[in-house]
């Protein structure tokens, strides 16, 4: 026991608040490396919006941007303070929409991005798998070769273009589903079940999107991973054994191809997460992809940064629980 | 290389479909040369026109001719594509072989933070970039950067052939008959590291372009350059779905396709004749 | 009383990739017979065709392997199997392990590496024959790998967490569950070390004893052979070159081949000179003509070049494939 928390978990979690902490200063370094000072950009905005704003007024506004931005005193103290803030939960009011904090906007956002996140994950890594063990294993059958083609078509395309692709099908020219929104504009979210229900046909579409995509990479992962392990060992033993081929399947073959898969799972997070981020924008959905939109357009560099922020530690932290859930999968990790 | 073309394209129906989808892409990038039409001019054709044989593409409701924006979009994201690639496979190359070789200390460090850059969302941190950057964003600054993040799982990758290839019989009588570690990597190692970076700079070639998408999409780079993204980005601006323009909506996103399928499909059958392994599954009466 | 009766069988890799096709005839006109109640064993270098030979027997050929031509017949006393007619469901249930299970090579890596060895014990037994009872299971479980000298406790272990000669012996446990009328061990000894290797050949010799029923043995190491096998036969390039009891075939082996390999075999006390053959095994899939053994014999004549030597019969139990024999030059 001793071995494997020396061996996997204590290497694992420096892992974690090492990424966390490179993320971080990368987050903190790049504003300061661009040429662009974002308090005088924000002041020009201002100027340039055309409200009249005297002299006085500039100076006390720079002072607030500066104080807000963290760009007081040296960079050594600003890094410091920046860290301060981050683990105080402080990440500054939103400029678009001042006084609301980040953290509120972001609060608001991130349980439609982490339930949708969640469920097209879960959804697309067991459906892939099942159906890319099933297409390798059982060569001949034609509808699984089918899913086979489709999947190998679909997968290389950005999650854009699916998105786009799919909103013009299904909610242009065959309106089966809503355009945007995970909610029509003027209902107010609460627990009841019909808006679950509401909740349930808008968001159809980006799942589906994220879904699609999502199970045609783990159906091509998969099925190469079974291909390579049906001429394992142990395999070939059992097959020898006279054992059936059901069992076969889900005992050796699976059990081990979805090793690989947890860790490939572990590494593609940061790629989920974007593709989510994405989707949510071209369909509207509340969640962190639109906010971030809305943050680019109304210049709210507070938010961009809060988000990114966010993102960071979210996909870290996932991977790290991945982590702890792998050992639950392998004894050759649980047991040295 | 051109025995292995010739064969992949004779057994390969996935190289055939690759081959042609990519030489149409690359002609017309070629053909940029050979424009009538500068992309930064607008109004040059009348607009709104759906495709026909003199604009196969159709004009867009900036009185550009679709197709041959298209071509100049194409040769802008492939040149995105190279950049990041070639600054990419640099940093990867040299991560993934000091690794490899020096091993100890200095490899747990090198993957460490190799590891850290997997985990790191790339999309918000080049959103924030993009955001600060806005206007001055070109080409060629999008792609160093992208090559920047783009390094990480080719590194790994890479480090793991070398890891391989020390422990092989020929490095040691190498090593034992005197040749220097310079001349080992060059001669010994470089050819075997070299496919599997063939096959991975396919799959970096899809990401960074794909991010080019997802960036222009949302606004953030310069927004004047024609590019695959830059096209969607402009088509929605003018709401062209609404304004019934599909054409300048499509017309991106059969290129798009036409260049991730061809890239994809060229990936996994490279990889498949590469890989030992997967060569063999195919030997089956 | 045979057991298997294989008559001019035939098994060929047919590989077509890229445009290239090869044919490798890795099983070219073998005929042999097993009996019960005896250890065989078949001895010969690395790619002679021993590994193709055992999969044609257990039944275990999978494309690109085919066998192109011959009979293979098995006699289990209650029943009769015509190895190439036998439907496959029917042979995995009721054939496979309960007549011939196959230890195969390098058996480190035959158990699922993320169960428990208990569960490949349940997952056998349960196919072939059903659990009613799991308590009465585990315990028989338990007495079977003791009685084969495992500690109990192995059953609840992961396979990792055993050395490699353990697992070797699990293995060996797990194909003896239903007493098989023919165990085929493949190398089950190369990669032990020598100690280990004792320990493994006298299970397997106990397992032989006590039930009576053939062990088919695999090894190019023929000192296995003398320990242990009751006759043995010499496999070249695809072909059984000489077969007899293994006295016979250590004391006075008939085949320039066979002489070759007893004689390079290190004796105590012997200080002679080994000397090596020359050339290299042969390609199965262009293979020399006429006896394939010609180009490293140092006794070959004309006729060696052309034509293929058939058996003779030296003796009841002993038989040779060779043209000198059987012009008595030899």
């Amino acid at each position: 026991m001793r071995k494997f928390v020396l061996n996997y978990l204590i290497p694992r979690i420096l892992q974690y608040f090492l990424v966390i902490f490179l993320g971080v200063t990368i987050t903190f370094i790049i504003p300061r490396l661009s040429p662009v000072d974002p308090v005088e950009a924000q002041i020009n905005r201002v100027m340039m919006s055309g409200s009249q704003v005297s002299p006085d007024a500039v100076i006390s506004l720079r002072e607030a941007l500066t104080e807000m931005y963290g760009l007081e005193g040296s960079p050594l103290q600003q890094y410091f303070a920046f860290w301060g803030r981050l683990l105080r939960g402080d990440l500054g009011p939103s400029l678009a929409t001042f006084p609301t904090p980040v953290t509120t906007l972001l609060a608001r956002a991130m349980p439609w991005t982490f339930g949708l996140l969640m469920t097209s994950i879960l959804i697309s890594w067991i459906v892939g798998n099942i159906l890319g063990a099933l297409a390798s294993y059982y060569e001949k059958n034609i509808p699984i070769q089918i899913v086979d083609v489709l999947s190998q078509a679909v997968r290389p395309i950005p999650y854009y273009i699916m998105a786009l692709l799919l909103l013009v099908f299904f909610a242009y020219y065959w309106p089966i589903f809503p355009f945007s929104g995970a909610y029509p504009p003027g209902t107010q979210p609460n627990w009841s079940l019909s808006f679950a229900l509401t909740v349930i046909r808008h968001s159809t579409l980006p799942l589906l999107s994220l879904v699609l995509i999502g199970v045609g990479g783990w159906f091509i992962g998969m099925k190469s991973l079974t291909s390579n392990i049906i001429s394992e060992d142990y395999v070939v033993y059992a097959e020898n054994a006279g054992l059936r081929k059901n069992r076969i399947l889900s005992q050796y073959i699976m059990r081990n191809a979805m090793l690989p898969q947890i860790t490939g799972l572990a590494l593609q997070i940061g790629l989920i997460f974007s593709g989510a981020l994405i989707m949510e924008v071209v369909f509207g959905y509340p969640g962190m992809g639109t906010l971030t939109f809305q943050a680019v357009m109304a210049n709210d560099y507070s938010l961009i940064m809060g988000i990114t922020l966010l993102s960071i530690i979210g996909v870290a932290t996932m991977v790290l629980i991945l982590d702890f859930i792998y050992p639950l999968f392998d004894p050759r990790v649980r047991h040295q | 290389m051109l025995t292995v073309t010739r064969d992949l394209l004779k057994y390969d129906g996935r190289f055939r479909v690759a081959f042609v989808f990519l030489v149409i892409i690359v002609i017309m990038a070629l053909l940029t040369v050979v424009s009538p039409y500068d992309p930064k001019k607008t109004f040059m054709v009348p607009q709104d026109l759906p495709p026909s044989l003199e604009h196969p593409f159709g004009t867009n409701s900036r009185g550009q001719d679709l197709f041959w924006w298209m071509a100049f979009a194409v040769r802008n994201s492939l040149m995105l594509g190279i950049i990041c690639a070639i600054v990419s496979r640099i940093i990867a190359i040299f991560v993934g072989m000091v690794a490899g070789y020096r091993g100890g200390v200095i490899d747990r460090i090198l993957m460490s933070i190799n590891d850290s850059f997997v985990v790191l969302p790339v999309l918000p941190i080049l959103i924030l970039l993009s955001f600060l950057l806005r206007g001055k964003m070109s080409l060629w600054m999008l792609g160093v950067l992208l090559g920047l993040f783009g390094w990480p799982w080719d590194g790994r990758l890479i480090r793991s052939q070398v890891l391989s290839l020390k422990e092989r019989a020929f490095t040691r009588t190498a090593v034992y008959s005197g040749t220097t570690p310079l001349l080992i990597t060059m001669r010994e190692h470089l050819p075997f590291v070299l496919p599997v970076v063939f096959a991975t700079t396919i799959n970096n070639l899809l990401w960074s372009i794909g991010m080019e998408v997802t960036l222009s999409v949302l606004g953030l780079s310069d927004v004047t350059l024609p590019t695959i993204g830059t096209a969607i980005y402009r088509a929605n601006q003018h709401q062209a779905l609404v304004a019934g323009v599909w054409w300048w909506l499509g017309a991106p996103i059969l290129i798009a396709v036409l260049l991730f399928l061809g890239l994809y499909l060229l990936f996994s059958s490279v990889n498949e004749f590469i890989d030992p392994r997967t060569r063999l599954r195919r030997i089956g009466a | 009383m045979s057991l298997l009766k294989m008559e001019d069988v035939r098994a060929y890799y047919r590989t077509e990739v890229y445009g290239i096709s090869r044919s490798v005839r890795a099983v070219d006109g073998v005929s042999m017979e097993l009996h019960k109640n005896e250890i065989y064993g078949v001895a010969g270098e690395s790619s002679c065709g021993k590994t193709t030979l055992i999969k044609v027997i257990s039944g275990t050929v999978k494309p690109p392997l085919r066998i192109e031509s011959g009979s293979i017949h098995y006699n289990f006393g209650a029943f009769q199997m015509d190895m190439r007619k036998i439907d496959a469901e029917e042979m995995r249930q009721n054939v496979r392990w309960k007549e011939i299970s196959y230890v195969m090579q390098g058996s480190m890596s035959v158990l699922n590496p993320v169960r428990k060895i208990i569960r490949s014990f349940e997952d056998i037994v349960g196919t072939h024959q059903g659990i009613p009872d799991k308590k009465a299971f585990q315990e028989q479980m338990r007495g079977h790998v003791m009685k084969l000298g495992l500690p109990p406790d192995v059953l609840n272990l992961y396979p990792h967490q055993l050395s490699g000669g353990m697992r070797q012996r699990v293995a060996i446990a797990l194909a003896t569950v239903f007493n098989p009328s023919l165990i085929i061990a493949d190398e089950p000894t190369t990669a032990l070390d020598v100690v280990v290797q004792r320990g493994v050949l006298h299970m397997l010799k106990d397992i032989q004893a006590e039930s009576a029923n053939t062990v088919l043995l695999v090894t190019h190491d023929l000192a296995v052979h003398a320990n242990v096998a009751d006759r043995v036969g010499i496999m070249y390039a695809g072909r059984i070159v000489e077969e007899g009891p293994t006295q016979v075939i250590f004391q006075a082996p008939r085949h320039p081949y066979t002489e070759h390999l007893i004689n390079s075999l290190p004796m105590i006390g012997d200080k002679t000179v080994k000397k090596s053959l020359g050339g290299a095994p042969p390609n199965l899939a262009d293979p020399p003509s006429g006896c394939r053994f010609h180009p490293r014999c140092p006794l070959a004549m004309d006729r060696c070049r052309t034509e293929t030597p058939e058996m003779i019969m030296l003796s009841e139990r002993h038989r040779v494939a060779c043209h000198l024999v059987e012009e008595g030059r030899a």
